[in-house]
């Protein structure tokens, strides 16, 4: 194995600061964009995401509400407000953990 | 293709509407959201009629709106939530009459996001900061003041973010002058996500959460947070806070929170007061069901308050506190009335209610009583344990009231509305019209109609009378100028004059001064107090004492024609002479001392009315059999001299000189419009310059195929022009621009202004030998709409192709059909049980429908005459089936008989969509369609919604599979199946052997029949997932479709591929062919793209105009009618584009959404220019405008004409 040149240590420290400090901006930008994915997303978190999305888009486009209303024969207003229920837990209970 | 999108009926349904002083004058005003599109409303407070000031369009999608006053003003601002990221605070300007952006704040993204504010807004009542907030986490809180100048001014952003948490309202505490609070109703799902066994979620809670603003400090706590009623939805502002001058309180403060069920009065260390939500006490009602509160709203009066919560069964209930300063006593509720659900109600302080209609027309009730002197039963919150919180997640006992006919509210005014349009077709049915009308399947539920749409003025008619003869002409006149109404009528027969006297009655007087022997040319009140008849023999003045002064024609030559106003009269001889007169200062009717030989006969005058303050208008306008009009000054300086000349297509017929106001050309002060109508039908409209005398921009229009007579009359004391020929037609002014619209009235063979107590702006015209007097209500509304009432929510109709006649399918979900309620109730007579016959009786278009479970429906085939605007037959349903898709077949094993089969599934449950069994009803038709009979029935295994008939056989898509049938003795019998297609299939359209099949999801696809092999192939499908909801064939390879989402878009198949799959007999070929991307071998092209706003529910291509160009005229759930018209050339495409890209920098939206990423919401719009925006172009300011212009290398006039040429020459609107 060949010796690690100056530069190459100095490229090393820079990277790891770097990534250092890109994984703290990374998380801010998790905690401040909700909704936001990153590389350990598991399938459920990200199906609930789409879902909440999608939910609270259905909320905000009124046309879109109205369809839905018309075709379940409800009121708009209870539509909206199943929707919005519906967000809290859209895809069921996550998957147990594995022990690991 | 490039395409040019025009809305010709702009969206109709509104979602949210604000009361408030925004005019800052002291009356109220309603602003209302239509989506994409804000308008100020005006009532009368003495009529009760609602009229439109102002609409504009906001490029952007409204989500919320909100009032707001600042401490101490008089003015109400609106803010507005929107998917811009941006909140925005507008001004009405009632001086410019426009909507002013006084703030726009950016603070996040653009979309419909789920953490970006602008879904809910709430405002502290004391108008000092207002909250926005998003559907999840995120809230803001801007604090807003004034600057020394009295401006308003807004702060940077406070946040009140709480993470995972799901908002589902929020609303300003009423607490005086205190800090400023706001109370949200919150839900937390961060435990909820993280627990595998779901015992978190069931234990959710549903927190109260009030924030307070410090304005000491400067900042956002969260002050107080409690657990309420997990199945709380709404919660209401309850007054509160101290007077500086007493210390009385207005109220308890606090809020309601309206839950399934039950209402709760919440305040921070305050007892809670809760009490259930009255049910109906109607024979069918399941107990089970929950009751929501959908719409709130709360008045305040001196010294008092109320609520007005609304059910989402439409029960109004009237809601008090009782409370000593700030202790609450009681909470109480009582049914109020009902009226159709609504998104919003308003109430204003002259006492009406807005009742903002989630679907169909809103309505505009005044207060009869407030529900204080009815014997309505009132529940308490004193007659339970702990004021009804013994046990807060207990359901209090159901409480019970009797639905009536209004009793508190009074109907004042309705507003049309379409929405929802479910199904249109573009046809030219009704007789005597060269227009197509739009028929139109609205509404939901018992509210539905099939609306008529015909383009034009509604004409009310007052009086209608016989006359003995047919005159030629009709006029009405004053005795004086300042008379405030009409006192003659005169008719011009073809011998004779008759004079009628307007008073009480009309009647024939004689000693008018008029000569009666001959016939009239023209009649004008000249001067002060004379009147003035011109005859074919000479000019008649007749002076306030019944003196006549005559003037005579020279001997053997008579008058052809003549033209006057107040001070001026000018006829033409059959010697094609010239003669003019003016009124002196002594009101002497003088001759101009020379005659003006015009060389041509002259065919028709016209000069304008006096300027106001001006002796005389200097231009006259001539019109000659040689095909030219000239005008003539009147100016003494340079008397009969002509100034400039117009040459014409044909002979005129008529000439009219109007002065008026078109914000497009001026905006200060009314144009000077030469109107020529020709002996062709043609009108040509040009602007006289009031300088020179020259004609410049000129217009021209086809107006009916009679030679074209011009009346100037008042429409609203405006003038207006009159233009008879085969229709009649209204050229007006109406907020600002000029309209040219037609009259839905019998043609008119001369008209006339009519001014009388009765009816002060009507008009009096001639048809045949009947007078008729009549007015046009409504200037706004330029498509007449006739309705036909229907039972339940239209889903699809057909015309048949030979008799006219609709067949139309009708169904409800959650709602029992006729048939199996009155089976119910008879068991339940039967039983014993008691049923109160009122109630069930009750009209259901005003009360609705009792609610059912899920999988419920309510159904029926509807047969309509859409020419006498009547049902003909109506055939419900029964077995829970409900009818979805229909078609009609001739099958070529029968002949080629027409047969209707029509697709229905029984037992729907619409989330996941599924069935006990579908069938395919094939149905017979009897008596030329009148009535149905049917043949058999076929069961099937999915849901069919679409069905076509194709080569004689009937193609179904039932569920995902799309299969041919053709018809057998006992059933349907299924010839060939295709099962390819991923959720639903939708739509069908067929050309040839071609089949275009609209997935629920997957967008078009183009699948062949191969008739020698009997397969059914899919060969092309689209690239993108499409959730489409309309599609129409354009040609035999492109397909137009709307998605879900408000898109329009236009594919194409590559025509090589096409004459590849049409070559193949077989289609062994495209059975081989490797698919793509996981779907069919070849894939359509995308060449237009563009985002409407509203989910269209109907497309088609046809001509609107006889003669003109094919368009697509699309119609939309929220009541959108707008088309889509193809460019013929490239310069067209050049020009407009330009135009548009100027209109986009120059008309910022006012909800401040980017116009190119609002119409290219979610993919970029491709290949088609925005109207509504160019169109925009006549009220930018006149700077603006030739600045323009001046870009695109034409004049104003020029980019004016071709915007009006692009609308006229294809819509006719």
């Amino acid at each position: 194995m060949a010796e690690r040149t100056e530069d190459e240590v100095i490229d090393g420290i820079w990277n790891g600061k770097l990534r250092y400090t890109a994984n703290t901006q990374l998380e801010h930008l998790h905690a401040r964009y909700t909704g936001t994915g990153h590389a350990d997303l598991t399938k459920y978190e990200w199906l609930t995401h789409q879902h909440r999305d999608t939910l609270s888009s259905i909320v905000g486009h009124a046309p879109l509400l109205s369809y839905l209303a018309l075709a379940d024969g409800e009121a708009i207003g209870r539509v909206k407000f199943e929707m919005t229920e519906r967000m809290l837990q859209p895809c069921g209970p996550p998957p147990k953990k594995d022990e690991e | 293709m490039h395409l040019y999108n025009l809305t010709l009926q702009p969206p109709t349904a509104t979602s949210q509407a604000i009361v408030g002083n925004f005019s800052g004058a002291r009356e109220q005003e309603i602003i209302i959201s239509h989506g994409t599109r804000l308008e100020l409303l005006r009532a009368d407070k003495n009529t009760g009629k609602l009229s439109t000031v102002i609409a504009s369009d906001v490029f952007g999608q409204i989500r919320s709106l909100a009032s707001f006053r600042l401490t101490g003003g008089t003015k109400d601002y609106a803010i507005v939530g929107s998917d811009s990221g941006r909140i925005i605070i507008l001004d009405y300007d009632p001086k410019t009459s426009s909507f002013v952006k006084l703030h726009e704040e950016t603070f996040g993204k653009s979309g419909a996001r789920r953490i970006v504010p602008g879904q809910y807004l709430a405002t502290d009542p004391k108008g000092r900061s207002v909250m926005i907030s998003a559907m999840e986490k995120s809230k803001l809180v801007y604090i807003l003041n004034r600057d020394t100048a009295a401006n308003l001014t807004i702060s940077s952003p406070l946040e009140a973010h709480k993470p995972s948490a799901i908002i589902h309202h929020i609303v300003g505490v009423d607490v005086g002058f205190e800090n400023p609070m706001y109370a949200a109703l919150e839900v937390d799902y961060a435990e909820s996500d993280q627990d595998p066994t779901g015992e978190a979620f069931k234990n959710a809670e549903k927190m109260l959460t009030y924030y307070e603003l410090d304005l000491g400090l400067n900042h956002v706590v969260r002050k107080w947070s409690e657990p309420t009623d997990p199945r709380a939805n709404l919660l209401v502002q309850v007054p509160g806070g101290q007077l500086a001058s007493s210390d009385r309180f207005d109220g308890p403060s606090g809020v309601l929170i309206c839950c399934e069920d039950h209402i709760i009065y919440r305040h921070m260390d305050a007892p809670q007061h809760r009490v259930s939500i009255p049910r109906r006490k109607h024979p069918l009602e399941d107990p089970k069901r929950g009751c929501l509160i959908v719409a709130a709203v709360m008045h305040k009066m001196k010294g008092a308050f109320f609520f007005l919560l609304q059910s989402e069964d439409g029960d109004l209930f009237k809601v008090t506190i009782e409370h000593e300063d700030e202790e609450v006593k009681a909470l109480k509720i009582k049914y109020f009335d009902t009226v159709p659900v609504a998104t919003s109600l308003c109430i204003l302080k002259t006492g009406f209610l807005f009742v903002v209609s989630e679907f169909g027309n809103h309505y505009f009730y005044q207060f009869q009583h407030l529900g204080d002197a009815d014997d309505e039963p009132e529940f308490s919150s004193t007659s339970y344990p702990s004021f009804g919180m013994a046990e807060p997640f207990v359901p209090l006992p159901h409480v019970h009231f009797r639905p009536r006919t209004l009793l508190n509210l009074a109907l004042a005014d309705e507003m049309e509305s379409l929405d929802p349009i479910l199904d249109a077709k573009v046809l030219n049915l009704l007789p005597n019209s060269d227009a197509p009308q739009i028929f139109a399947a609205c509404g939901r539920g018992a509210r539905s109609s099939m609306r008529i749409l015909r383009h034009g003025l509604d004409v009310e008619e007052s009086v209608s009378s016989e006359l003995p003869g047919i005159p030629n002409a009709v006029w009405t006149t004053k005795k004086r100028e300042d008379d405030p109404y009409d006192s003659y009528i005169i008719l011009s027969f073809v011998n004779g004059t008759l004079v009628l006297s307007i008073g009480e009655t009309i009647e024939e007087v004689q000693d008018t001064g008029f000569l009666s022997s001959a016939p009239t040319l023209a009649v004008q009140q000249i001067g002060a107090d004379a009147l003035l008849q011109v005859h074919p023999h000479g000019i008649r003045h007749v002076l306030v004492d019944r003196r006549v002064n005559e003037w005579r024609a020279p001997q053997g030559k008579t008058i052809v024609c003549a033209t006057t106003n107040k001070r001026q009269v000018v006829v033409a001889l059959s010697s094609a002479e010239l003669v003019y007169f003016e009124l002196d200062l002594d009101g002497q009717l003088n001759e101009y001392q020379d005659r003006k030989a015009m060389g041509s006969t002259v065919l028709a005058l016209s000069v304008g009315e006096v300027p106001e303050g001006r002796q005389r208008t200097p231009y006259l306008a001539v019109g000659c059999e040689d095909q030219t009009v000239r005008i003539i000054s009147l100016d003494p300086e340079s008397t009969l001299e002509t100034i400039s000349l117009q040459a014409l297509t044909a002979p005129p017929s008529s000439i009219c000189i109007a002065d008026m106001l078109d914000a497009s050309i001026n905006k200060a002060q009314p144009t000077m419009f030469v109107n020529i109508g020709l002996q062709n039908g043609v009108l040509l409209r040009t602007v006289l310059d009031p300088i020179n005398g020259q004609l410049t921009d000129t217009r021209t229009r086809f107006l009916g195929t009679r030679p074209i007579k011009l009346i100037r009359v008042l429409i609203q004391k405006n003038p207006a022009i009159l233009a008879l020929s085969s229709r009649s037609w209204l050229n007006y002014t109406h907020h600002n621009l000029m309209h040219f619209t037609p009259l839905i009235f019998e043609n008119l063979d001369y008209a006339w202004s009519f001014s009388a107590e009765l009816s002060p702006e009507g008009l009096i015209g001639i048809a045949g030998s009947v007078l008729r007097i009549f007015q046009v209500p409504k200037l706004g509304m330029k498509l007449k709409q006739d309705s036909i009432p229907l039972s339940y929510t239209p889903r699809k109709f057909i015309t048949h192709p030979s008799n006219n006649y609709f067949y139309l399918v009708e169904g409800d979900h959650r709602v029992t059909g006729e048939i199996a309620a009155k089976k119910k109730l008879d068991e339940m007579r039967a039983q014993g049980k008691k049923i109160d016959e009122e109630v069930i009786n009750l009209p259901s278009d005003q009360f609705g429908r009792i609610k059912a479970p899920s999988g419920t429906w309510a159904s029926g085939i509807r047969i309509i005459d859409p020419v006498e605007a009547k049902t003909v037959a109506w055939y419900p349903l029964d077995g829970n089936e409900a009818a979805f898709s229909l078609a009609i077949v001739p099958f070529s094993a029968r002949n080629n008989e027409l047969h209707l089969v029509v697709g229905t599934a029984a037992d729907t449950t619409v989330s996941p969509r599924t069935c006990s069994s579908g069938f395919l009803r094939t149905y017979k038709f009897n008596e030329d369609g009148t009535g149905l009979e049917l043949i058999h029935k076929t069961e099937i295994d999915d849901v069919p919604l679409a069905l076509l008939a194709f080569q004689g056989r009937l193609v179904a898509g039932v569920g995902k599979a799309l299969r041919i049938y053709d018809i057998g003795k006992k059933k349907m019998l299924r010839k060939v199946e295709n099962k390819s297609f991923s959720t639903a299939i939708v739509t069908l359209a067929t050309q040839g052997s071609r089949i275009l099949v609209g997935d629920m999801q997957e967008s078009i696809a183009f699948a062949v029949y191969k008739a020698p092999e009997n397969r059914l192939l899919v060969f092309a499908d689209d690239s993108q997932p499409r959730w489409i909801t309309a599609a129409t064939m354009v040609d035999y390879n492109t397909v137009a479709c709307g998605d879900r989402f408000g898109n329009v878009f236009v594919n194409r198949l590559d025509p090589k591929v096409s004459d590849q799959v049409d070559d193949d007999p077989t289609g062994a070929g495209i059975l081989h062919e490797k698919g793509q991307f996981m779907g069919a071998p070849h894939k359509t092209r995308m060449l237009s793209h563009f985002h409407i706003g509203d989910i269209i529910t109907s497309i088609q291509k046809v001509s609107m105009v006889a003669g003109g160009r094919e368009i697509l005229l699309y119609t939309c759930l929220n009541g959108t009618v707008g088309i889509l018209v193809p460019f013929v050339s490239k310069e067209d495409v050049d020009f407009i584009s330009t135009l548009e890209q100027h209109m986009r920098t120059e008309q910022n939206s006012l909800v401040g959404r980017d116009h190119l990423s609002w119409r290219g919401y979610y993919v970029p719009v491709k290949a088609v220019v925005d109207g509504d925006l160019c169109e925009g172009f006549a009220r930018l300011p006149g700077a603006k405008q030739s600045a323009i212009a001046g870009e695109l290398d034409r004049t104003i006039g020029e980019v004016l004409k071709k915007l009006e040429q692009l609308r006229v020459t294809t819509s006719g609107f």
